[in-house]
């Protein structure tokens, strides 16, 4: 799950974290205000999305003009900002932050993650800061610095490291220490999945400010972290899949015409690669989970068919335990209420496969039952043709 | 020969009186499978499809010899079945859960690591040596005794390279779901080892799938330490970055874990692989 900048800097700041003097505001008045309230002279304000990349899209402003201030929020309260990282509708802004300036004299990046290969929680920092890290990663790795704790139990000397990384010097490497301590306490108490500050820099006297806040928590662990649930902003996420979530359906929208049903993420992903390799293009990822029912198989083909673009639907299902005439007769009852309007390719495969594919053969709906996988793909990019 | 499970492992299930776990243990019952019975709190004394209940996984001990315990205890508490596992050192611990917490697993892999034990899965669909031992919950028909040891990321998938490899007469050795988790308690490596020394199996199916270095590791692995035919397949080519696709796993996080970059490592180091998931059964047959 991911949340706002806001939201992450409050963490910080309940963390102990260093962050500069902040409001947050949903209407103009209230981010003029709040302007006032921070600052006589110079502000920072900040579109407030879940999305990199705001300030190459004009999504930060930095101002000693109360006008732009009102301008910008404006601009940007109830629109959509368009950055690198959405799509090209954009997400949209409610919240502005209005921050204090700070005057920055060193820019660095820290940031934490789980490192799957070490199976342990790395914690990286670089004085390339403000830049984007996974670039500065691929062009200057030696400039990334490393710390891998197995535990929330810090040591005494395990962020010298990073210290030293960055040059800082006795006094700054003793606030980073705390920073450091912090920022792990954080991971770990609040079952993190991710956190990025950058930039982590050095202000005008020589302390360090955390300036940017992201973090993205472990799905899997919300059921114990009640505080951080209720900052989920689904403003923020793709309204068909978070449809599909309402249904425990995991739906991935993609950009070619042929819609996917399938059971088991992985089979999900090669019916959509078997695609390509056929010629077609997949119009998403869908994986219906084990148990392969009626309304769920219709409430799939619902969303599938909201995307204008599809021109056939591709279903996918390996029986295992459900026996496939079952499954059969919940596709056609789906197809015939839902009213499905394009070709439905049909593979099944499993126990009871034969009368499976004989009951599809015999709808007077458009389905078309293939045996093998390969043959499905090919049949379904045929029709898009 | 197989690997890890045959039709003498004694099992015991954690979350026995559950529906899921009521359902595949009757199925593994009637494979063959030798469970001995089952753990379920507060229902210790009673007895569930003919099998004793106990309490807890160490009270079980006191009266069964166990080989290996096989977990479908919903997420929420699955950190507590599994460490009660390990404190209890029962050598192979198979976690069928989806849904525990990242940071959890850290903990419990390093834990059973420590006291011995072996971890398959989370979010997984066990393991099974044809016509012996069925630990999971994997269809059981699609399955025959044989010679190639397949090892995957993915549930279905998985069942995908069993039919294939049915079909093309080969039949399997054992096969092994390691689960989509980021951190899972057995890697392909782990498991690659085993399917080396294992006399009986003489190719090896590998499933893979975006996210991690995982399959790079193997990739390594493999090139020094495996001599038999590798064929290897991952899935998610065509899948966008940034999004997780269906596991928790599944994700090309800052550019890396692509299906492209693990396909080149893996045949830099000599592995077979195929970019059809049609084509397993296949290319595996014309190796072995």
């Amino acid at each position: 799950m991911n949340i706002h900048e806001y939201q992450s800097k409050q963490i910080f700041k309940e963390y102990g974290l260093p962050v500069p003097n902040f409001l947050t505001a949903n209407t103009t008045e209230e981010v003029l205000a709040s302007a006032k309230e921070i600052s006589d002279t110079n502000w920072v304000v900040k579109a407030q999305v879940h999305a990199g990349g705001r300030g190459k899209a004009g999504g930060v402003k930095v101002t000693d003009n109360l006008k732009e201030v009102e301008e910008f929020a404006d601009k940007w309260i109830n629109n959509k900002l368009v950055t690198y990282q959405t799509d090209d509708q954009g997400q949209p802004v409610s919240c502005i932050l209005v921050e204090e300036c700070t005057e920055i004299k060193k820019e660095f990046y820290l940031g934490a993650v789980i490192d799957r290969s070490t199976r342990s929680l790395a914690v990286m920092a670089s004085p390339e800061g403000g830049m984007d890290i996974e670039k500065v990663a691929e062009d200057h790795p030696e400039k990334i610095f490393k710390v891998f704790l197995k535990s929330p139990s810090v040591g005494n000397e395990d962020h010298l490291t990073l210290a030293e990384g960055l040059e800082l010097s006795e006094e700054q490497t003793k606030e980073f220490k705390d920073i450091f301590r912090n920022l792990v306490k954080l991971f770990f108490e609040k079952d993190l999945s991710l956190v990025e500050i950058n930039p982590l820099v050095l202000n005008g006297s020589d302390n360090l400010v955390c300036l940017d806040g992201k973090i993205n928590i472990d799905s899997n662990a919300l059921f114990r972290q009640d505080e951080i649930l209720e900052l989920r902003d689904i403003s923020q996420e793709e309204e068909k899949e978070l449809r599909a979530s309402e249904w425990d359906l995991n739906y991935v929208s993609l950009e070619g015409n042929i819609g996917c049903l399938v059971n088991g993420a992985g089979l999900a992903m090669a019916t959509m690669d078997i695609i390509k390799l056929a010629g077609g293009e997949p119009a998403n990822f869908l994986d219906v989970g084990g148990a392969v029912d009626e309304k769920r198989v219709a409430e799939a083909f619902k969303i599938i068919l909201e995307d204008e673009n599809v021109k056939a639907i591709l279903v996918n299902i390996f029986g295992g335990i459900v026996r496939c005439d079952v499954v059969a007769d919940g596709i056609i009852s789906a197809v015939e209420g839902v009213g499905v309007d394009v070709p439905v390719v049909v593979r099944l495969k499993g126990n009871n496969s034969k009368i499976a594919k004989e009951m599809l053969g015999k709808t007077n709906l458009n389905i078309i039952a293939a045996s093998e996988l390969s043959e499905a793909a090919e049949r379904a990019a045929e029709i898009v043709k | 020969m197989s690997i890890l499970v045959n039709k003498d492992t004694k099992v015991i299930c954690q979350g026995f009186t559950g529906s899921q776990a009521t359902l595949h243990c009757s199925q593994a019952i009637e494979y063959g499978t030798s469970i001995i019975g089952g753990v379920t709190p507060g229902k210790g004394g009673e007895s569930h499809l003919d099998l004793p209940i106990f309490n807890s996984t160490k009270e079980a001990q006191q009266d069964l010899e166990i080989d290996a315990t096989i977990i479908f205890v919903p997420a929420k508490f699955c950190k507590d079945s599994v460490q009660e596992a390990i404190d209890a050192e029962i050598p192979l611990i198979i976690c069928i859960t989806e849904g525990i917490p990242t940071l959890d697993m850290m903990k419990l892999k390093q834990n059973a690591d420590s006291a011995g034990c072996r971890i398959i899965g989370p979010n997984c669909p066990g393991v099974i040596t044809p016509d012996q031992c069925k630990l999971g919950i994997m269809p059981g028909y699609i399955h025959k005794p044989g010679k190639i040891g397949i090892v995957s990321r993915s549930g279905t998938l998985t069942y995908e390279a069993v039919d294939q490899t049915t079909q093309a007469g080969l039949g399997q050795s054992s096969c092994v779901g390691i689960g989509g988790d980021p951190i899972p308690g057995s890697s392909f490596i782990d498991i690659l080892q085993l399917f080396e020394e294992d006399s009986e199996t003489e190719g090896i199916v590998m499933v893979g799938e975006i996210g991690g270095t995982a399959e790079e590791e193997a990739a390594e692995f493999i090139q020094s330490n495996v001599s038999k035919p590798v064929v290897a397949y991952i899935a998610g080519v065509s899948a966008p970055p940034g999004k997780r696709m269906g596991h928790a796993g599944a994700i090309i996080a800052g550019g890396k874990g692509t299906a492209e970059d693990k396909f080149l490592a893996l045949e830099k180091a000599g592995v077979h692989t195929t970019r059809s998931p049609a084509k397993i059964g296949d290319e595996i047959s014309k190796l072995v």
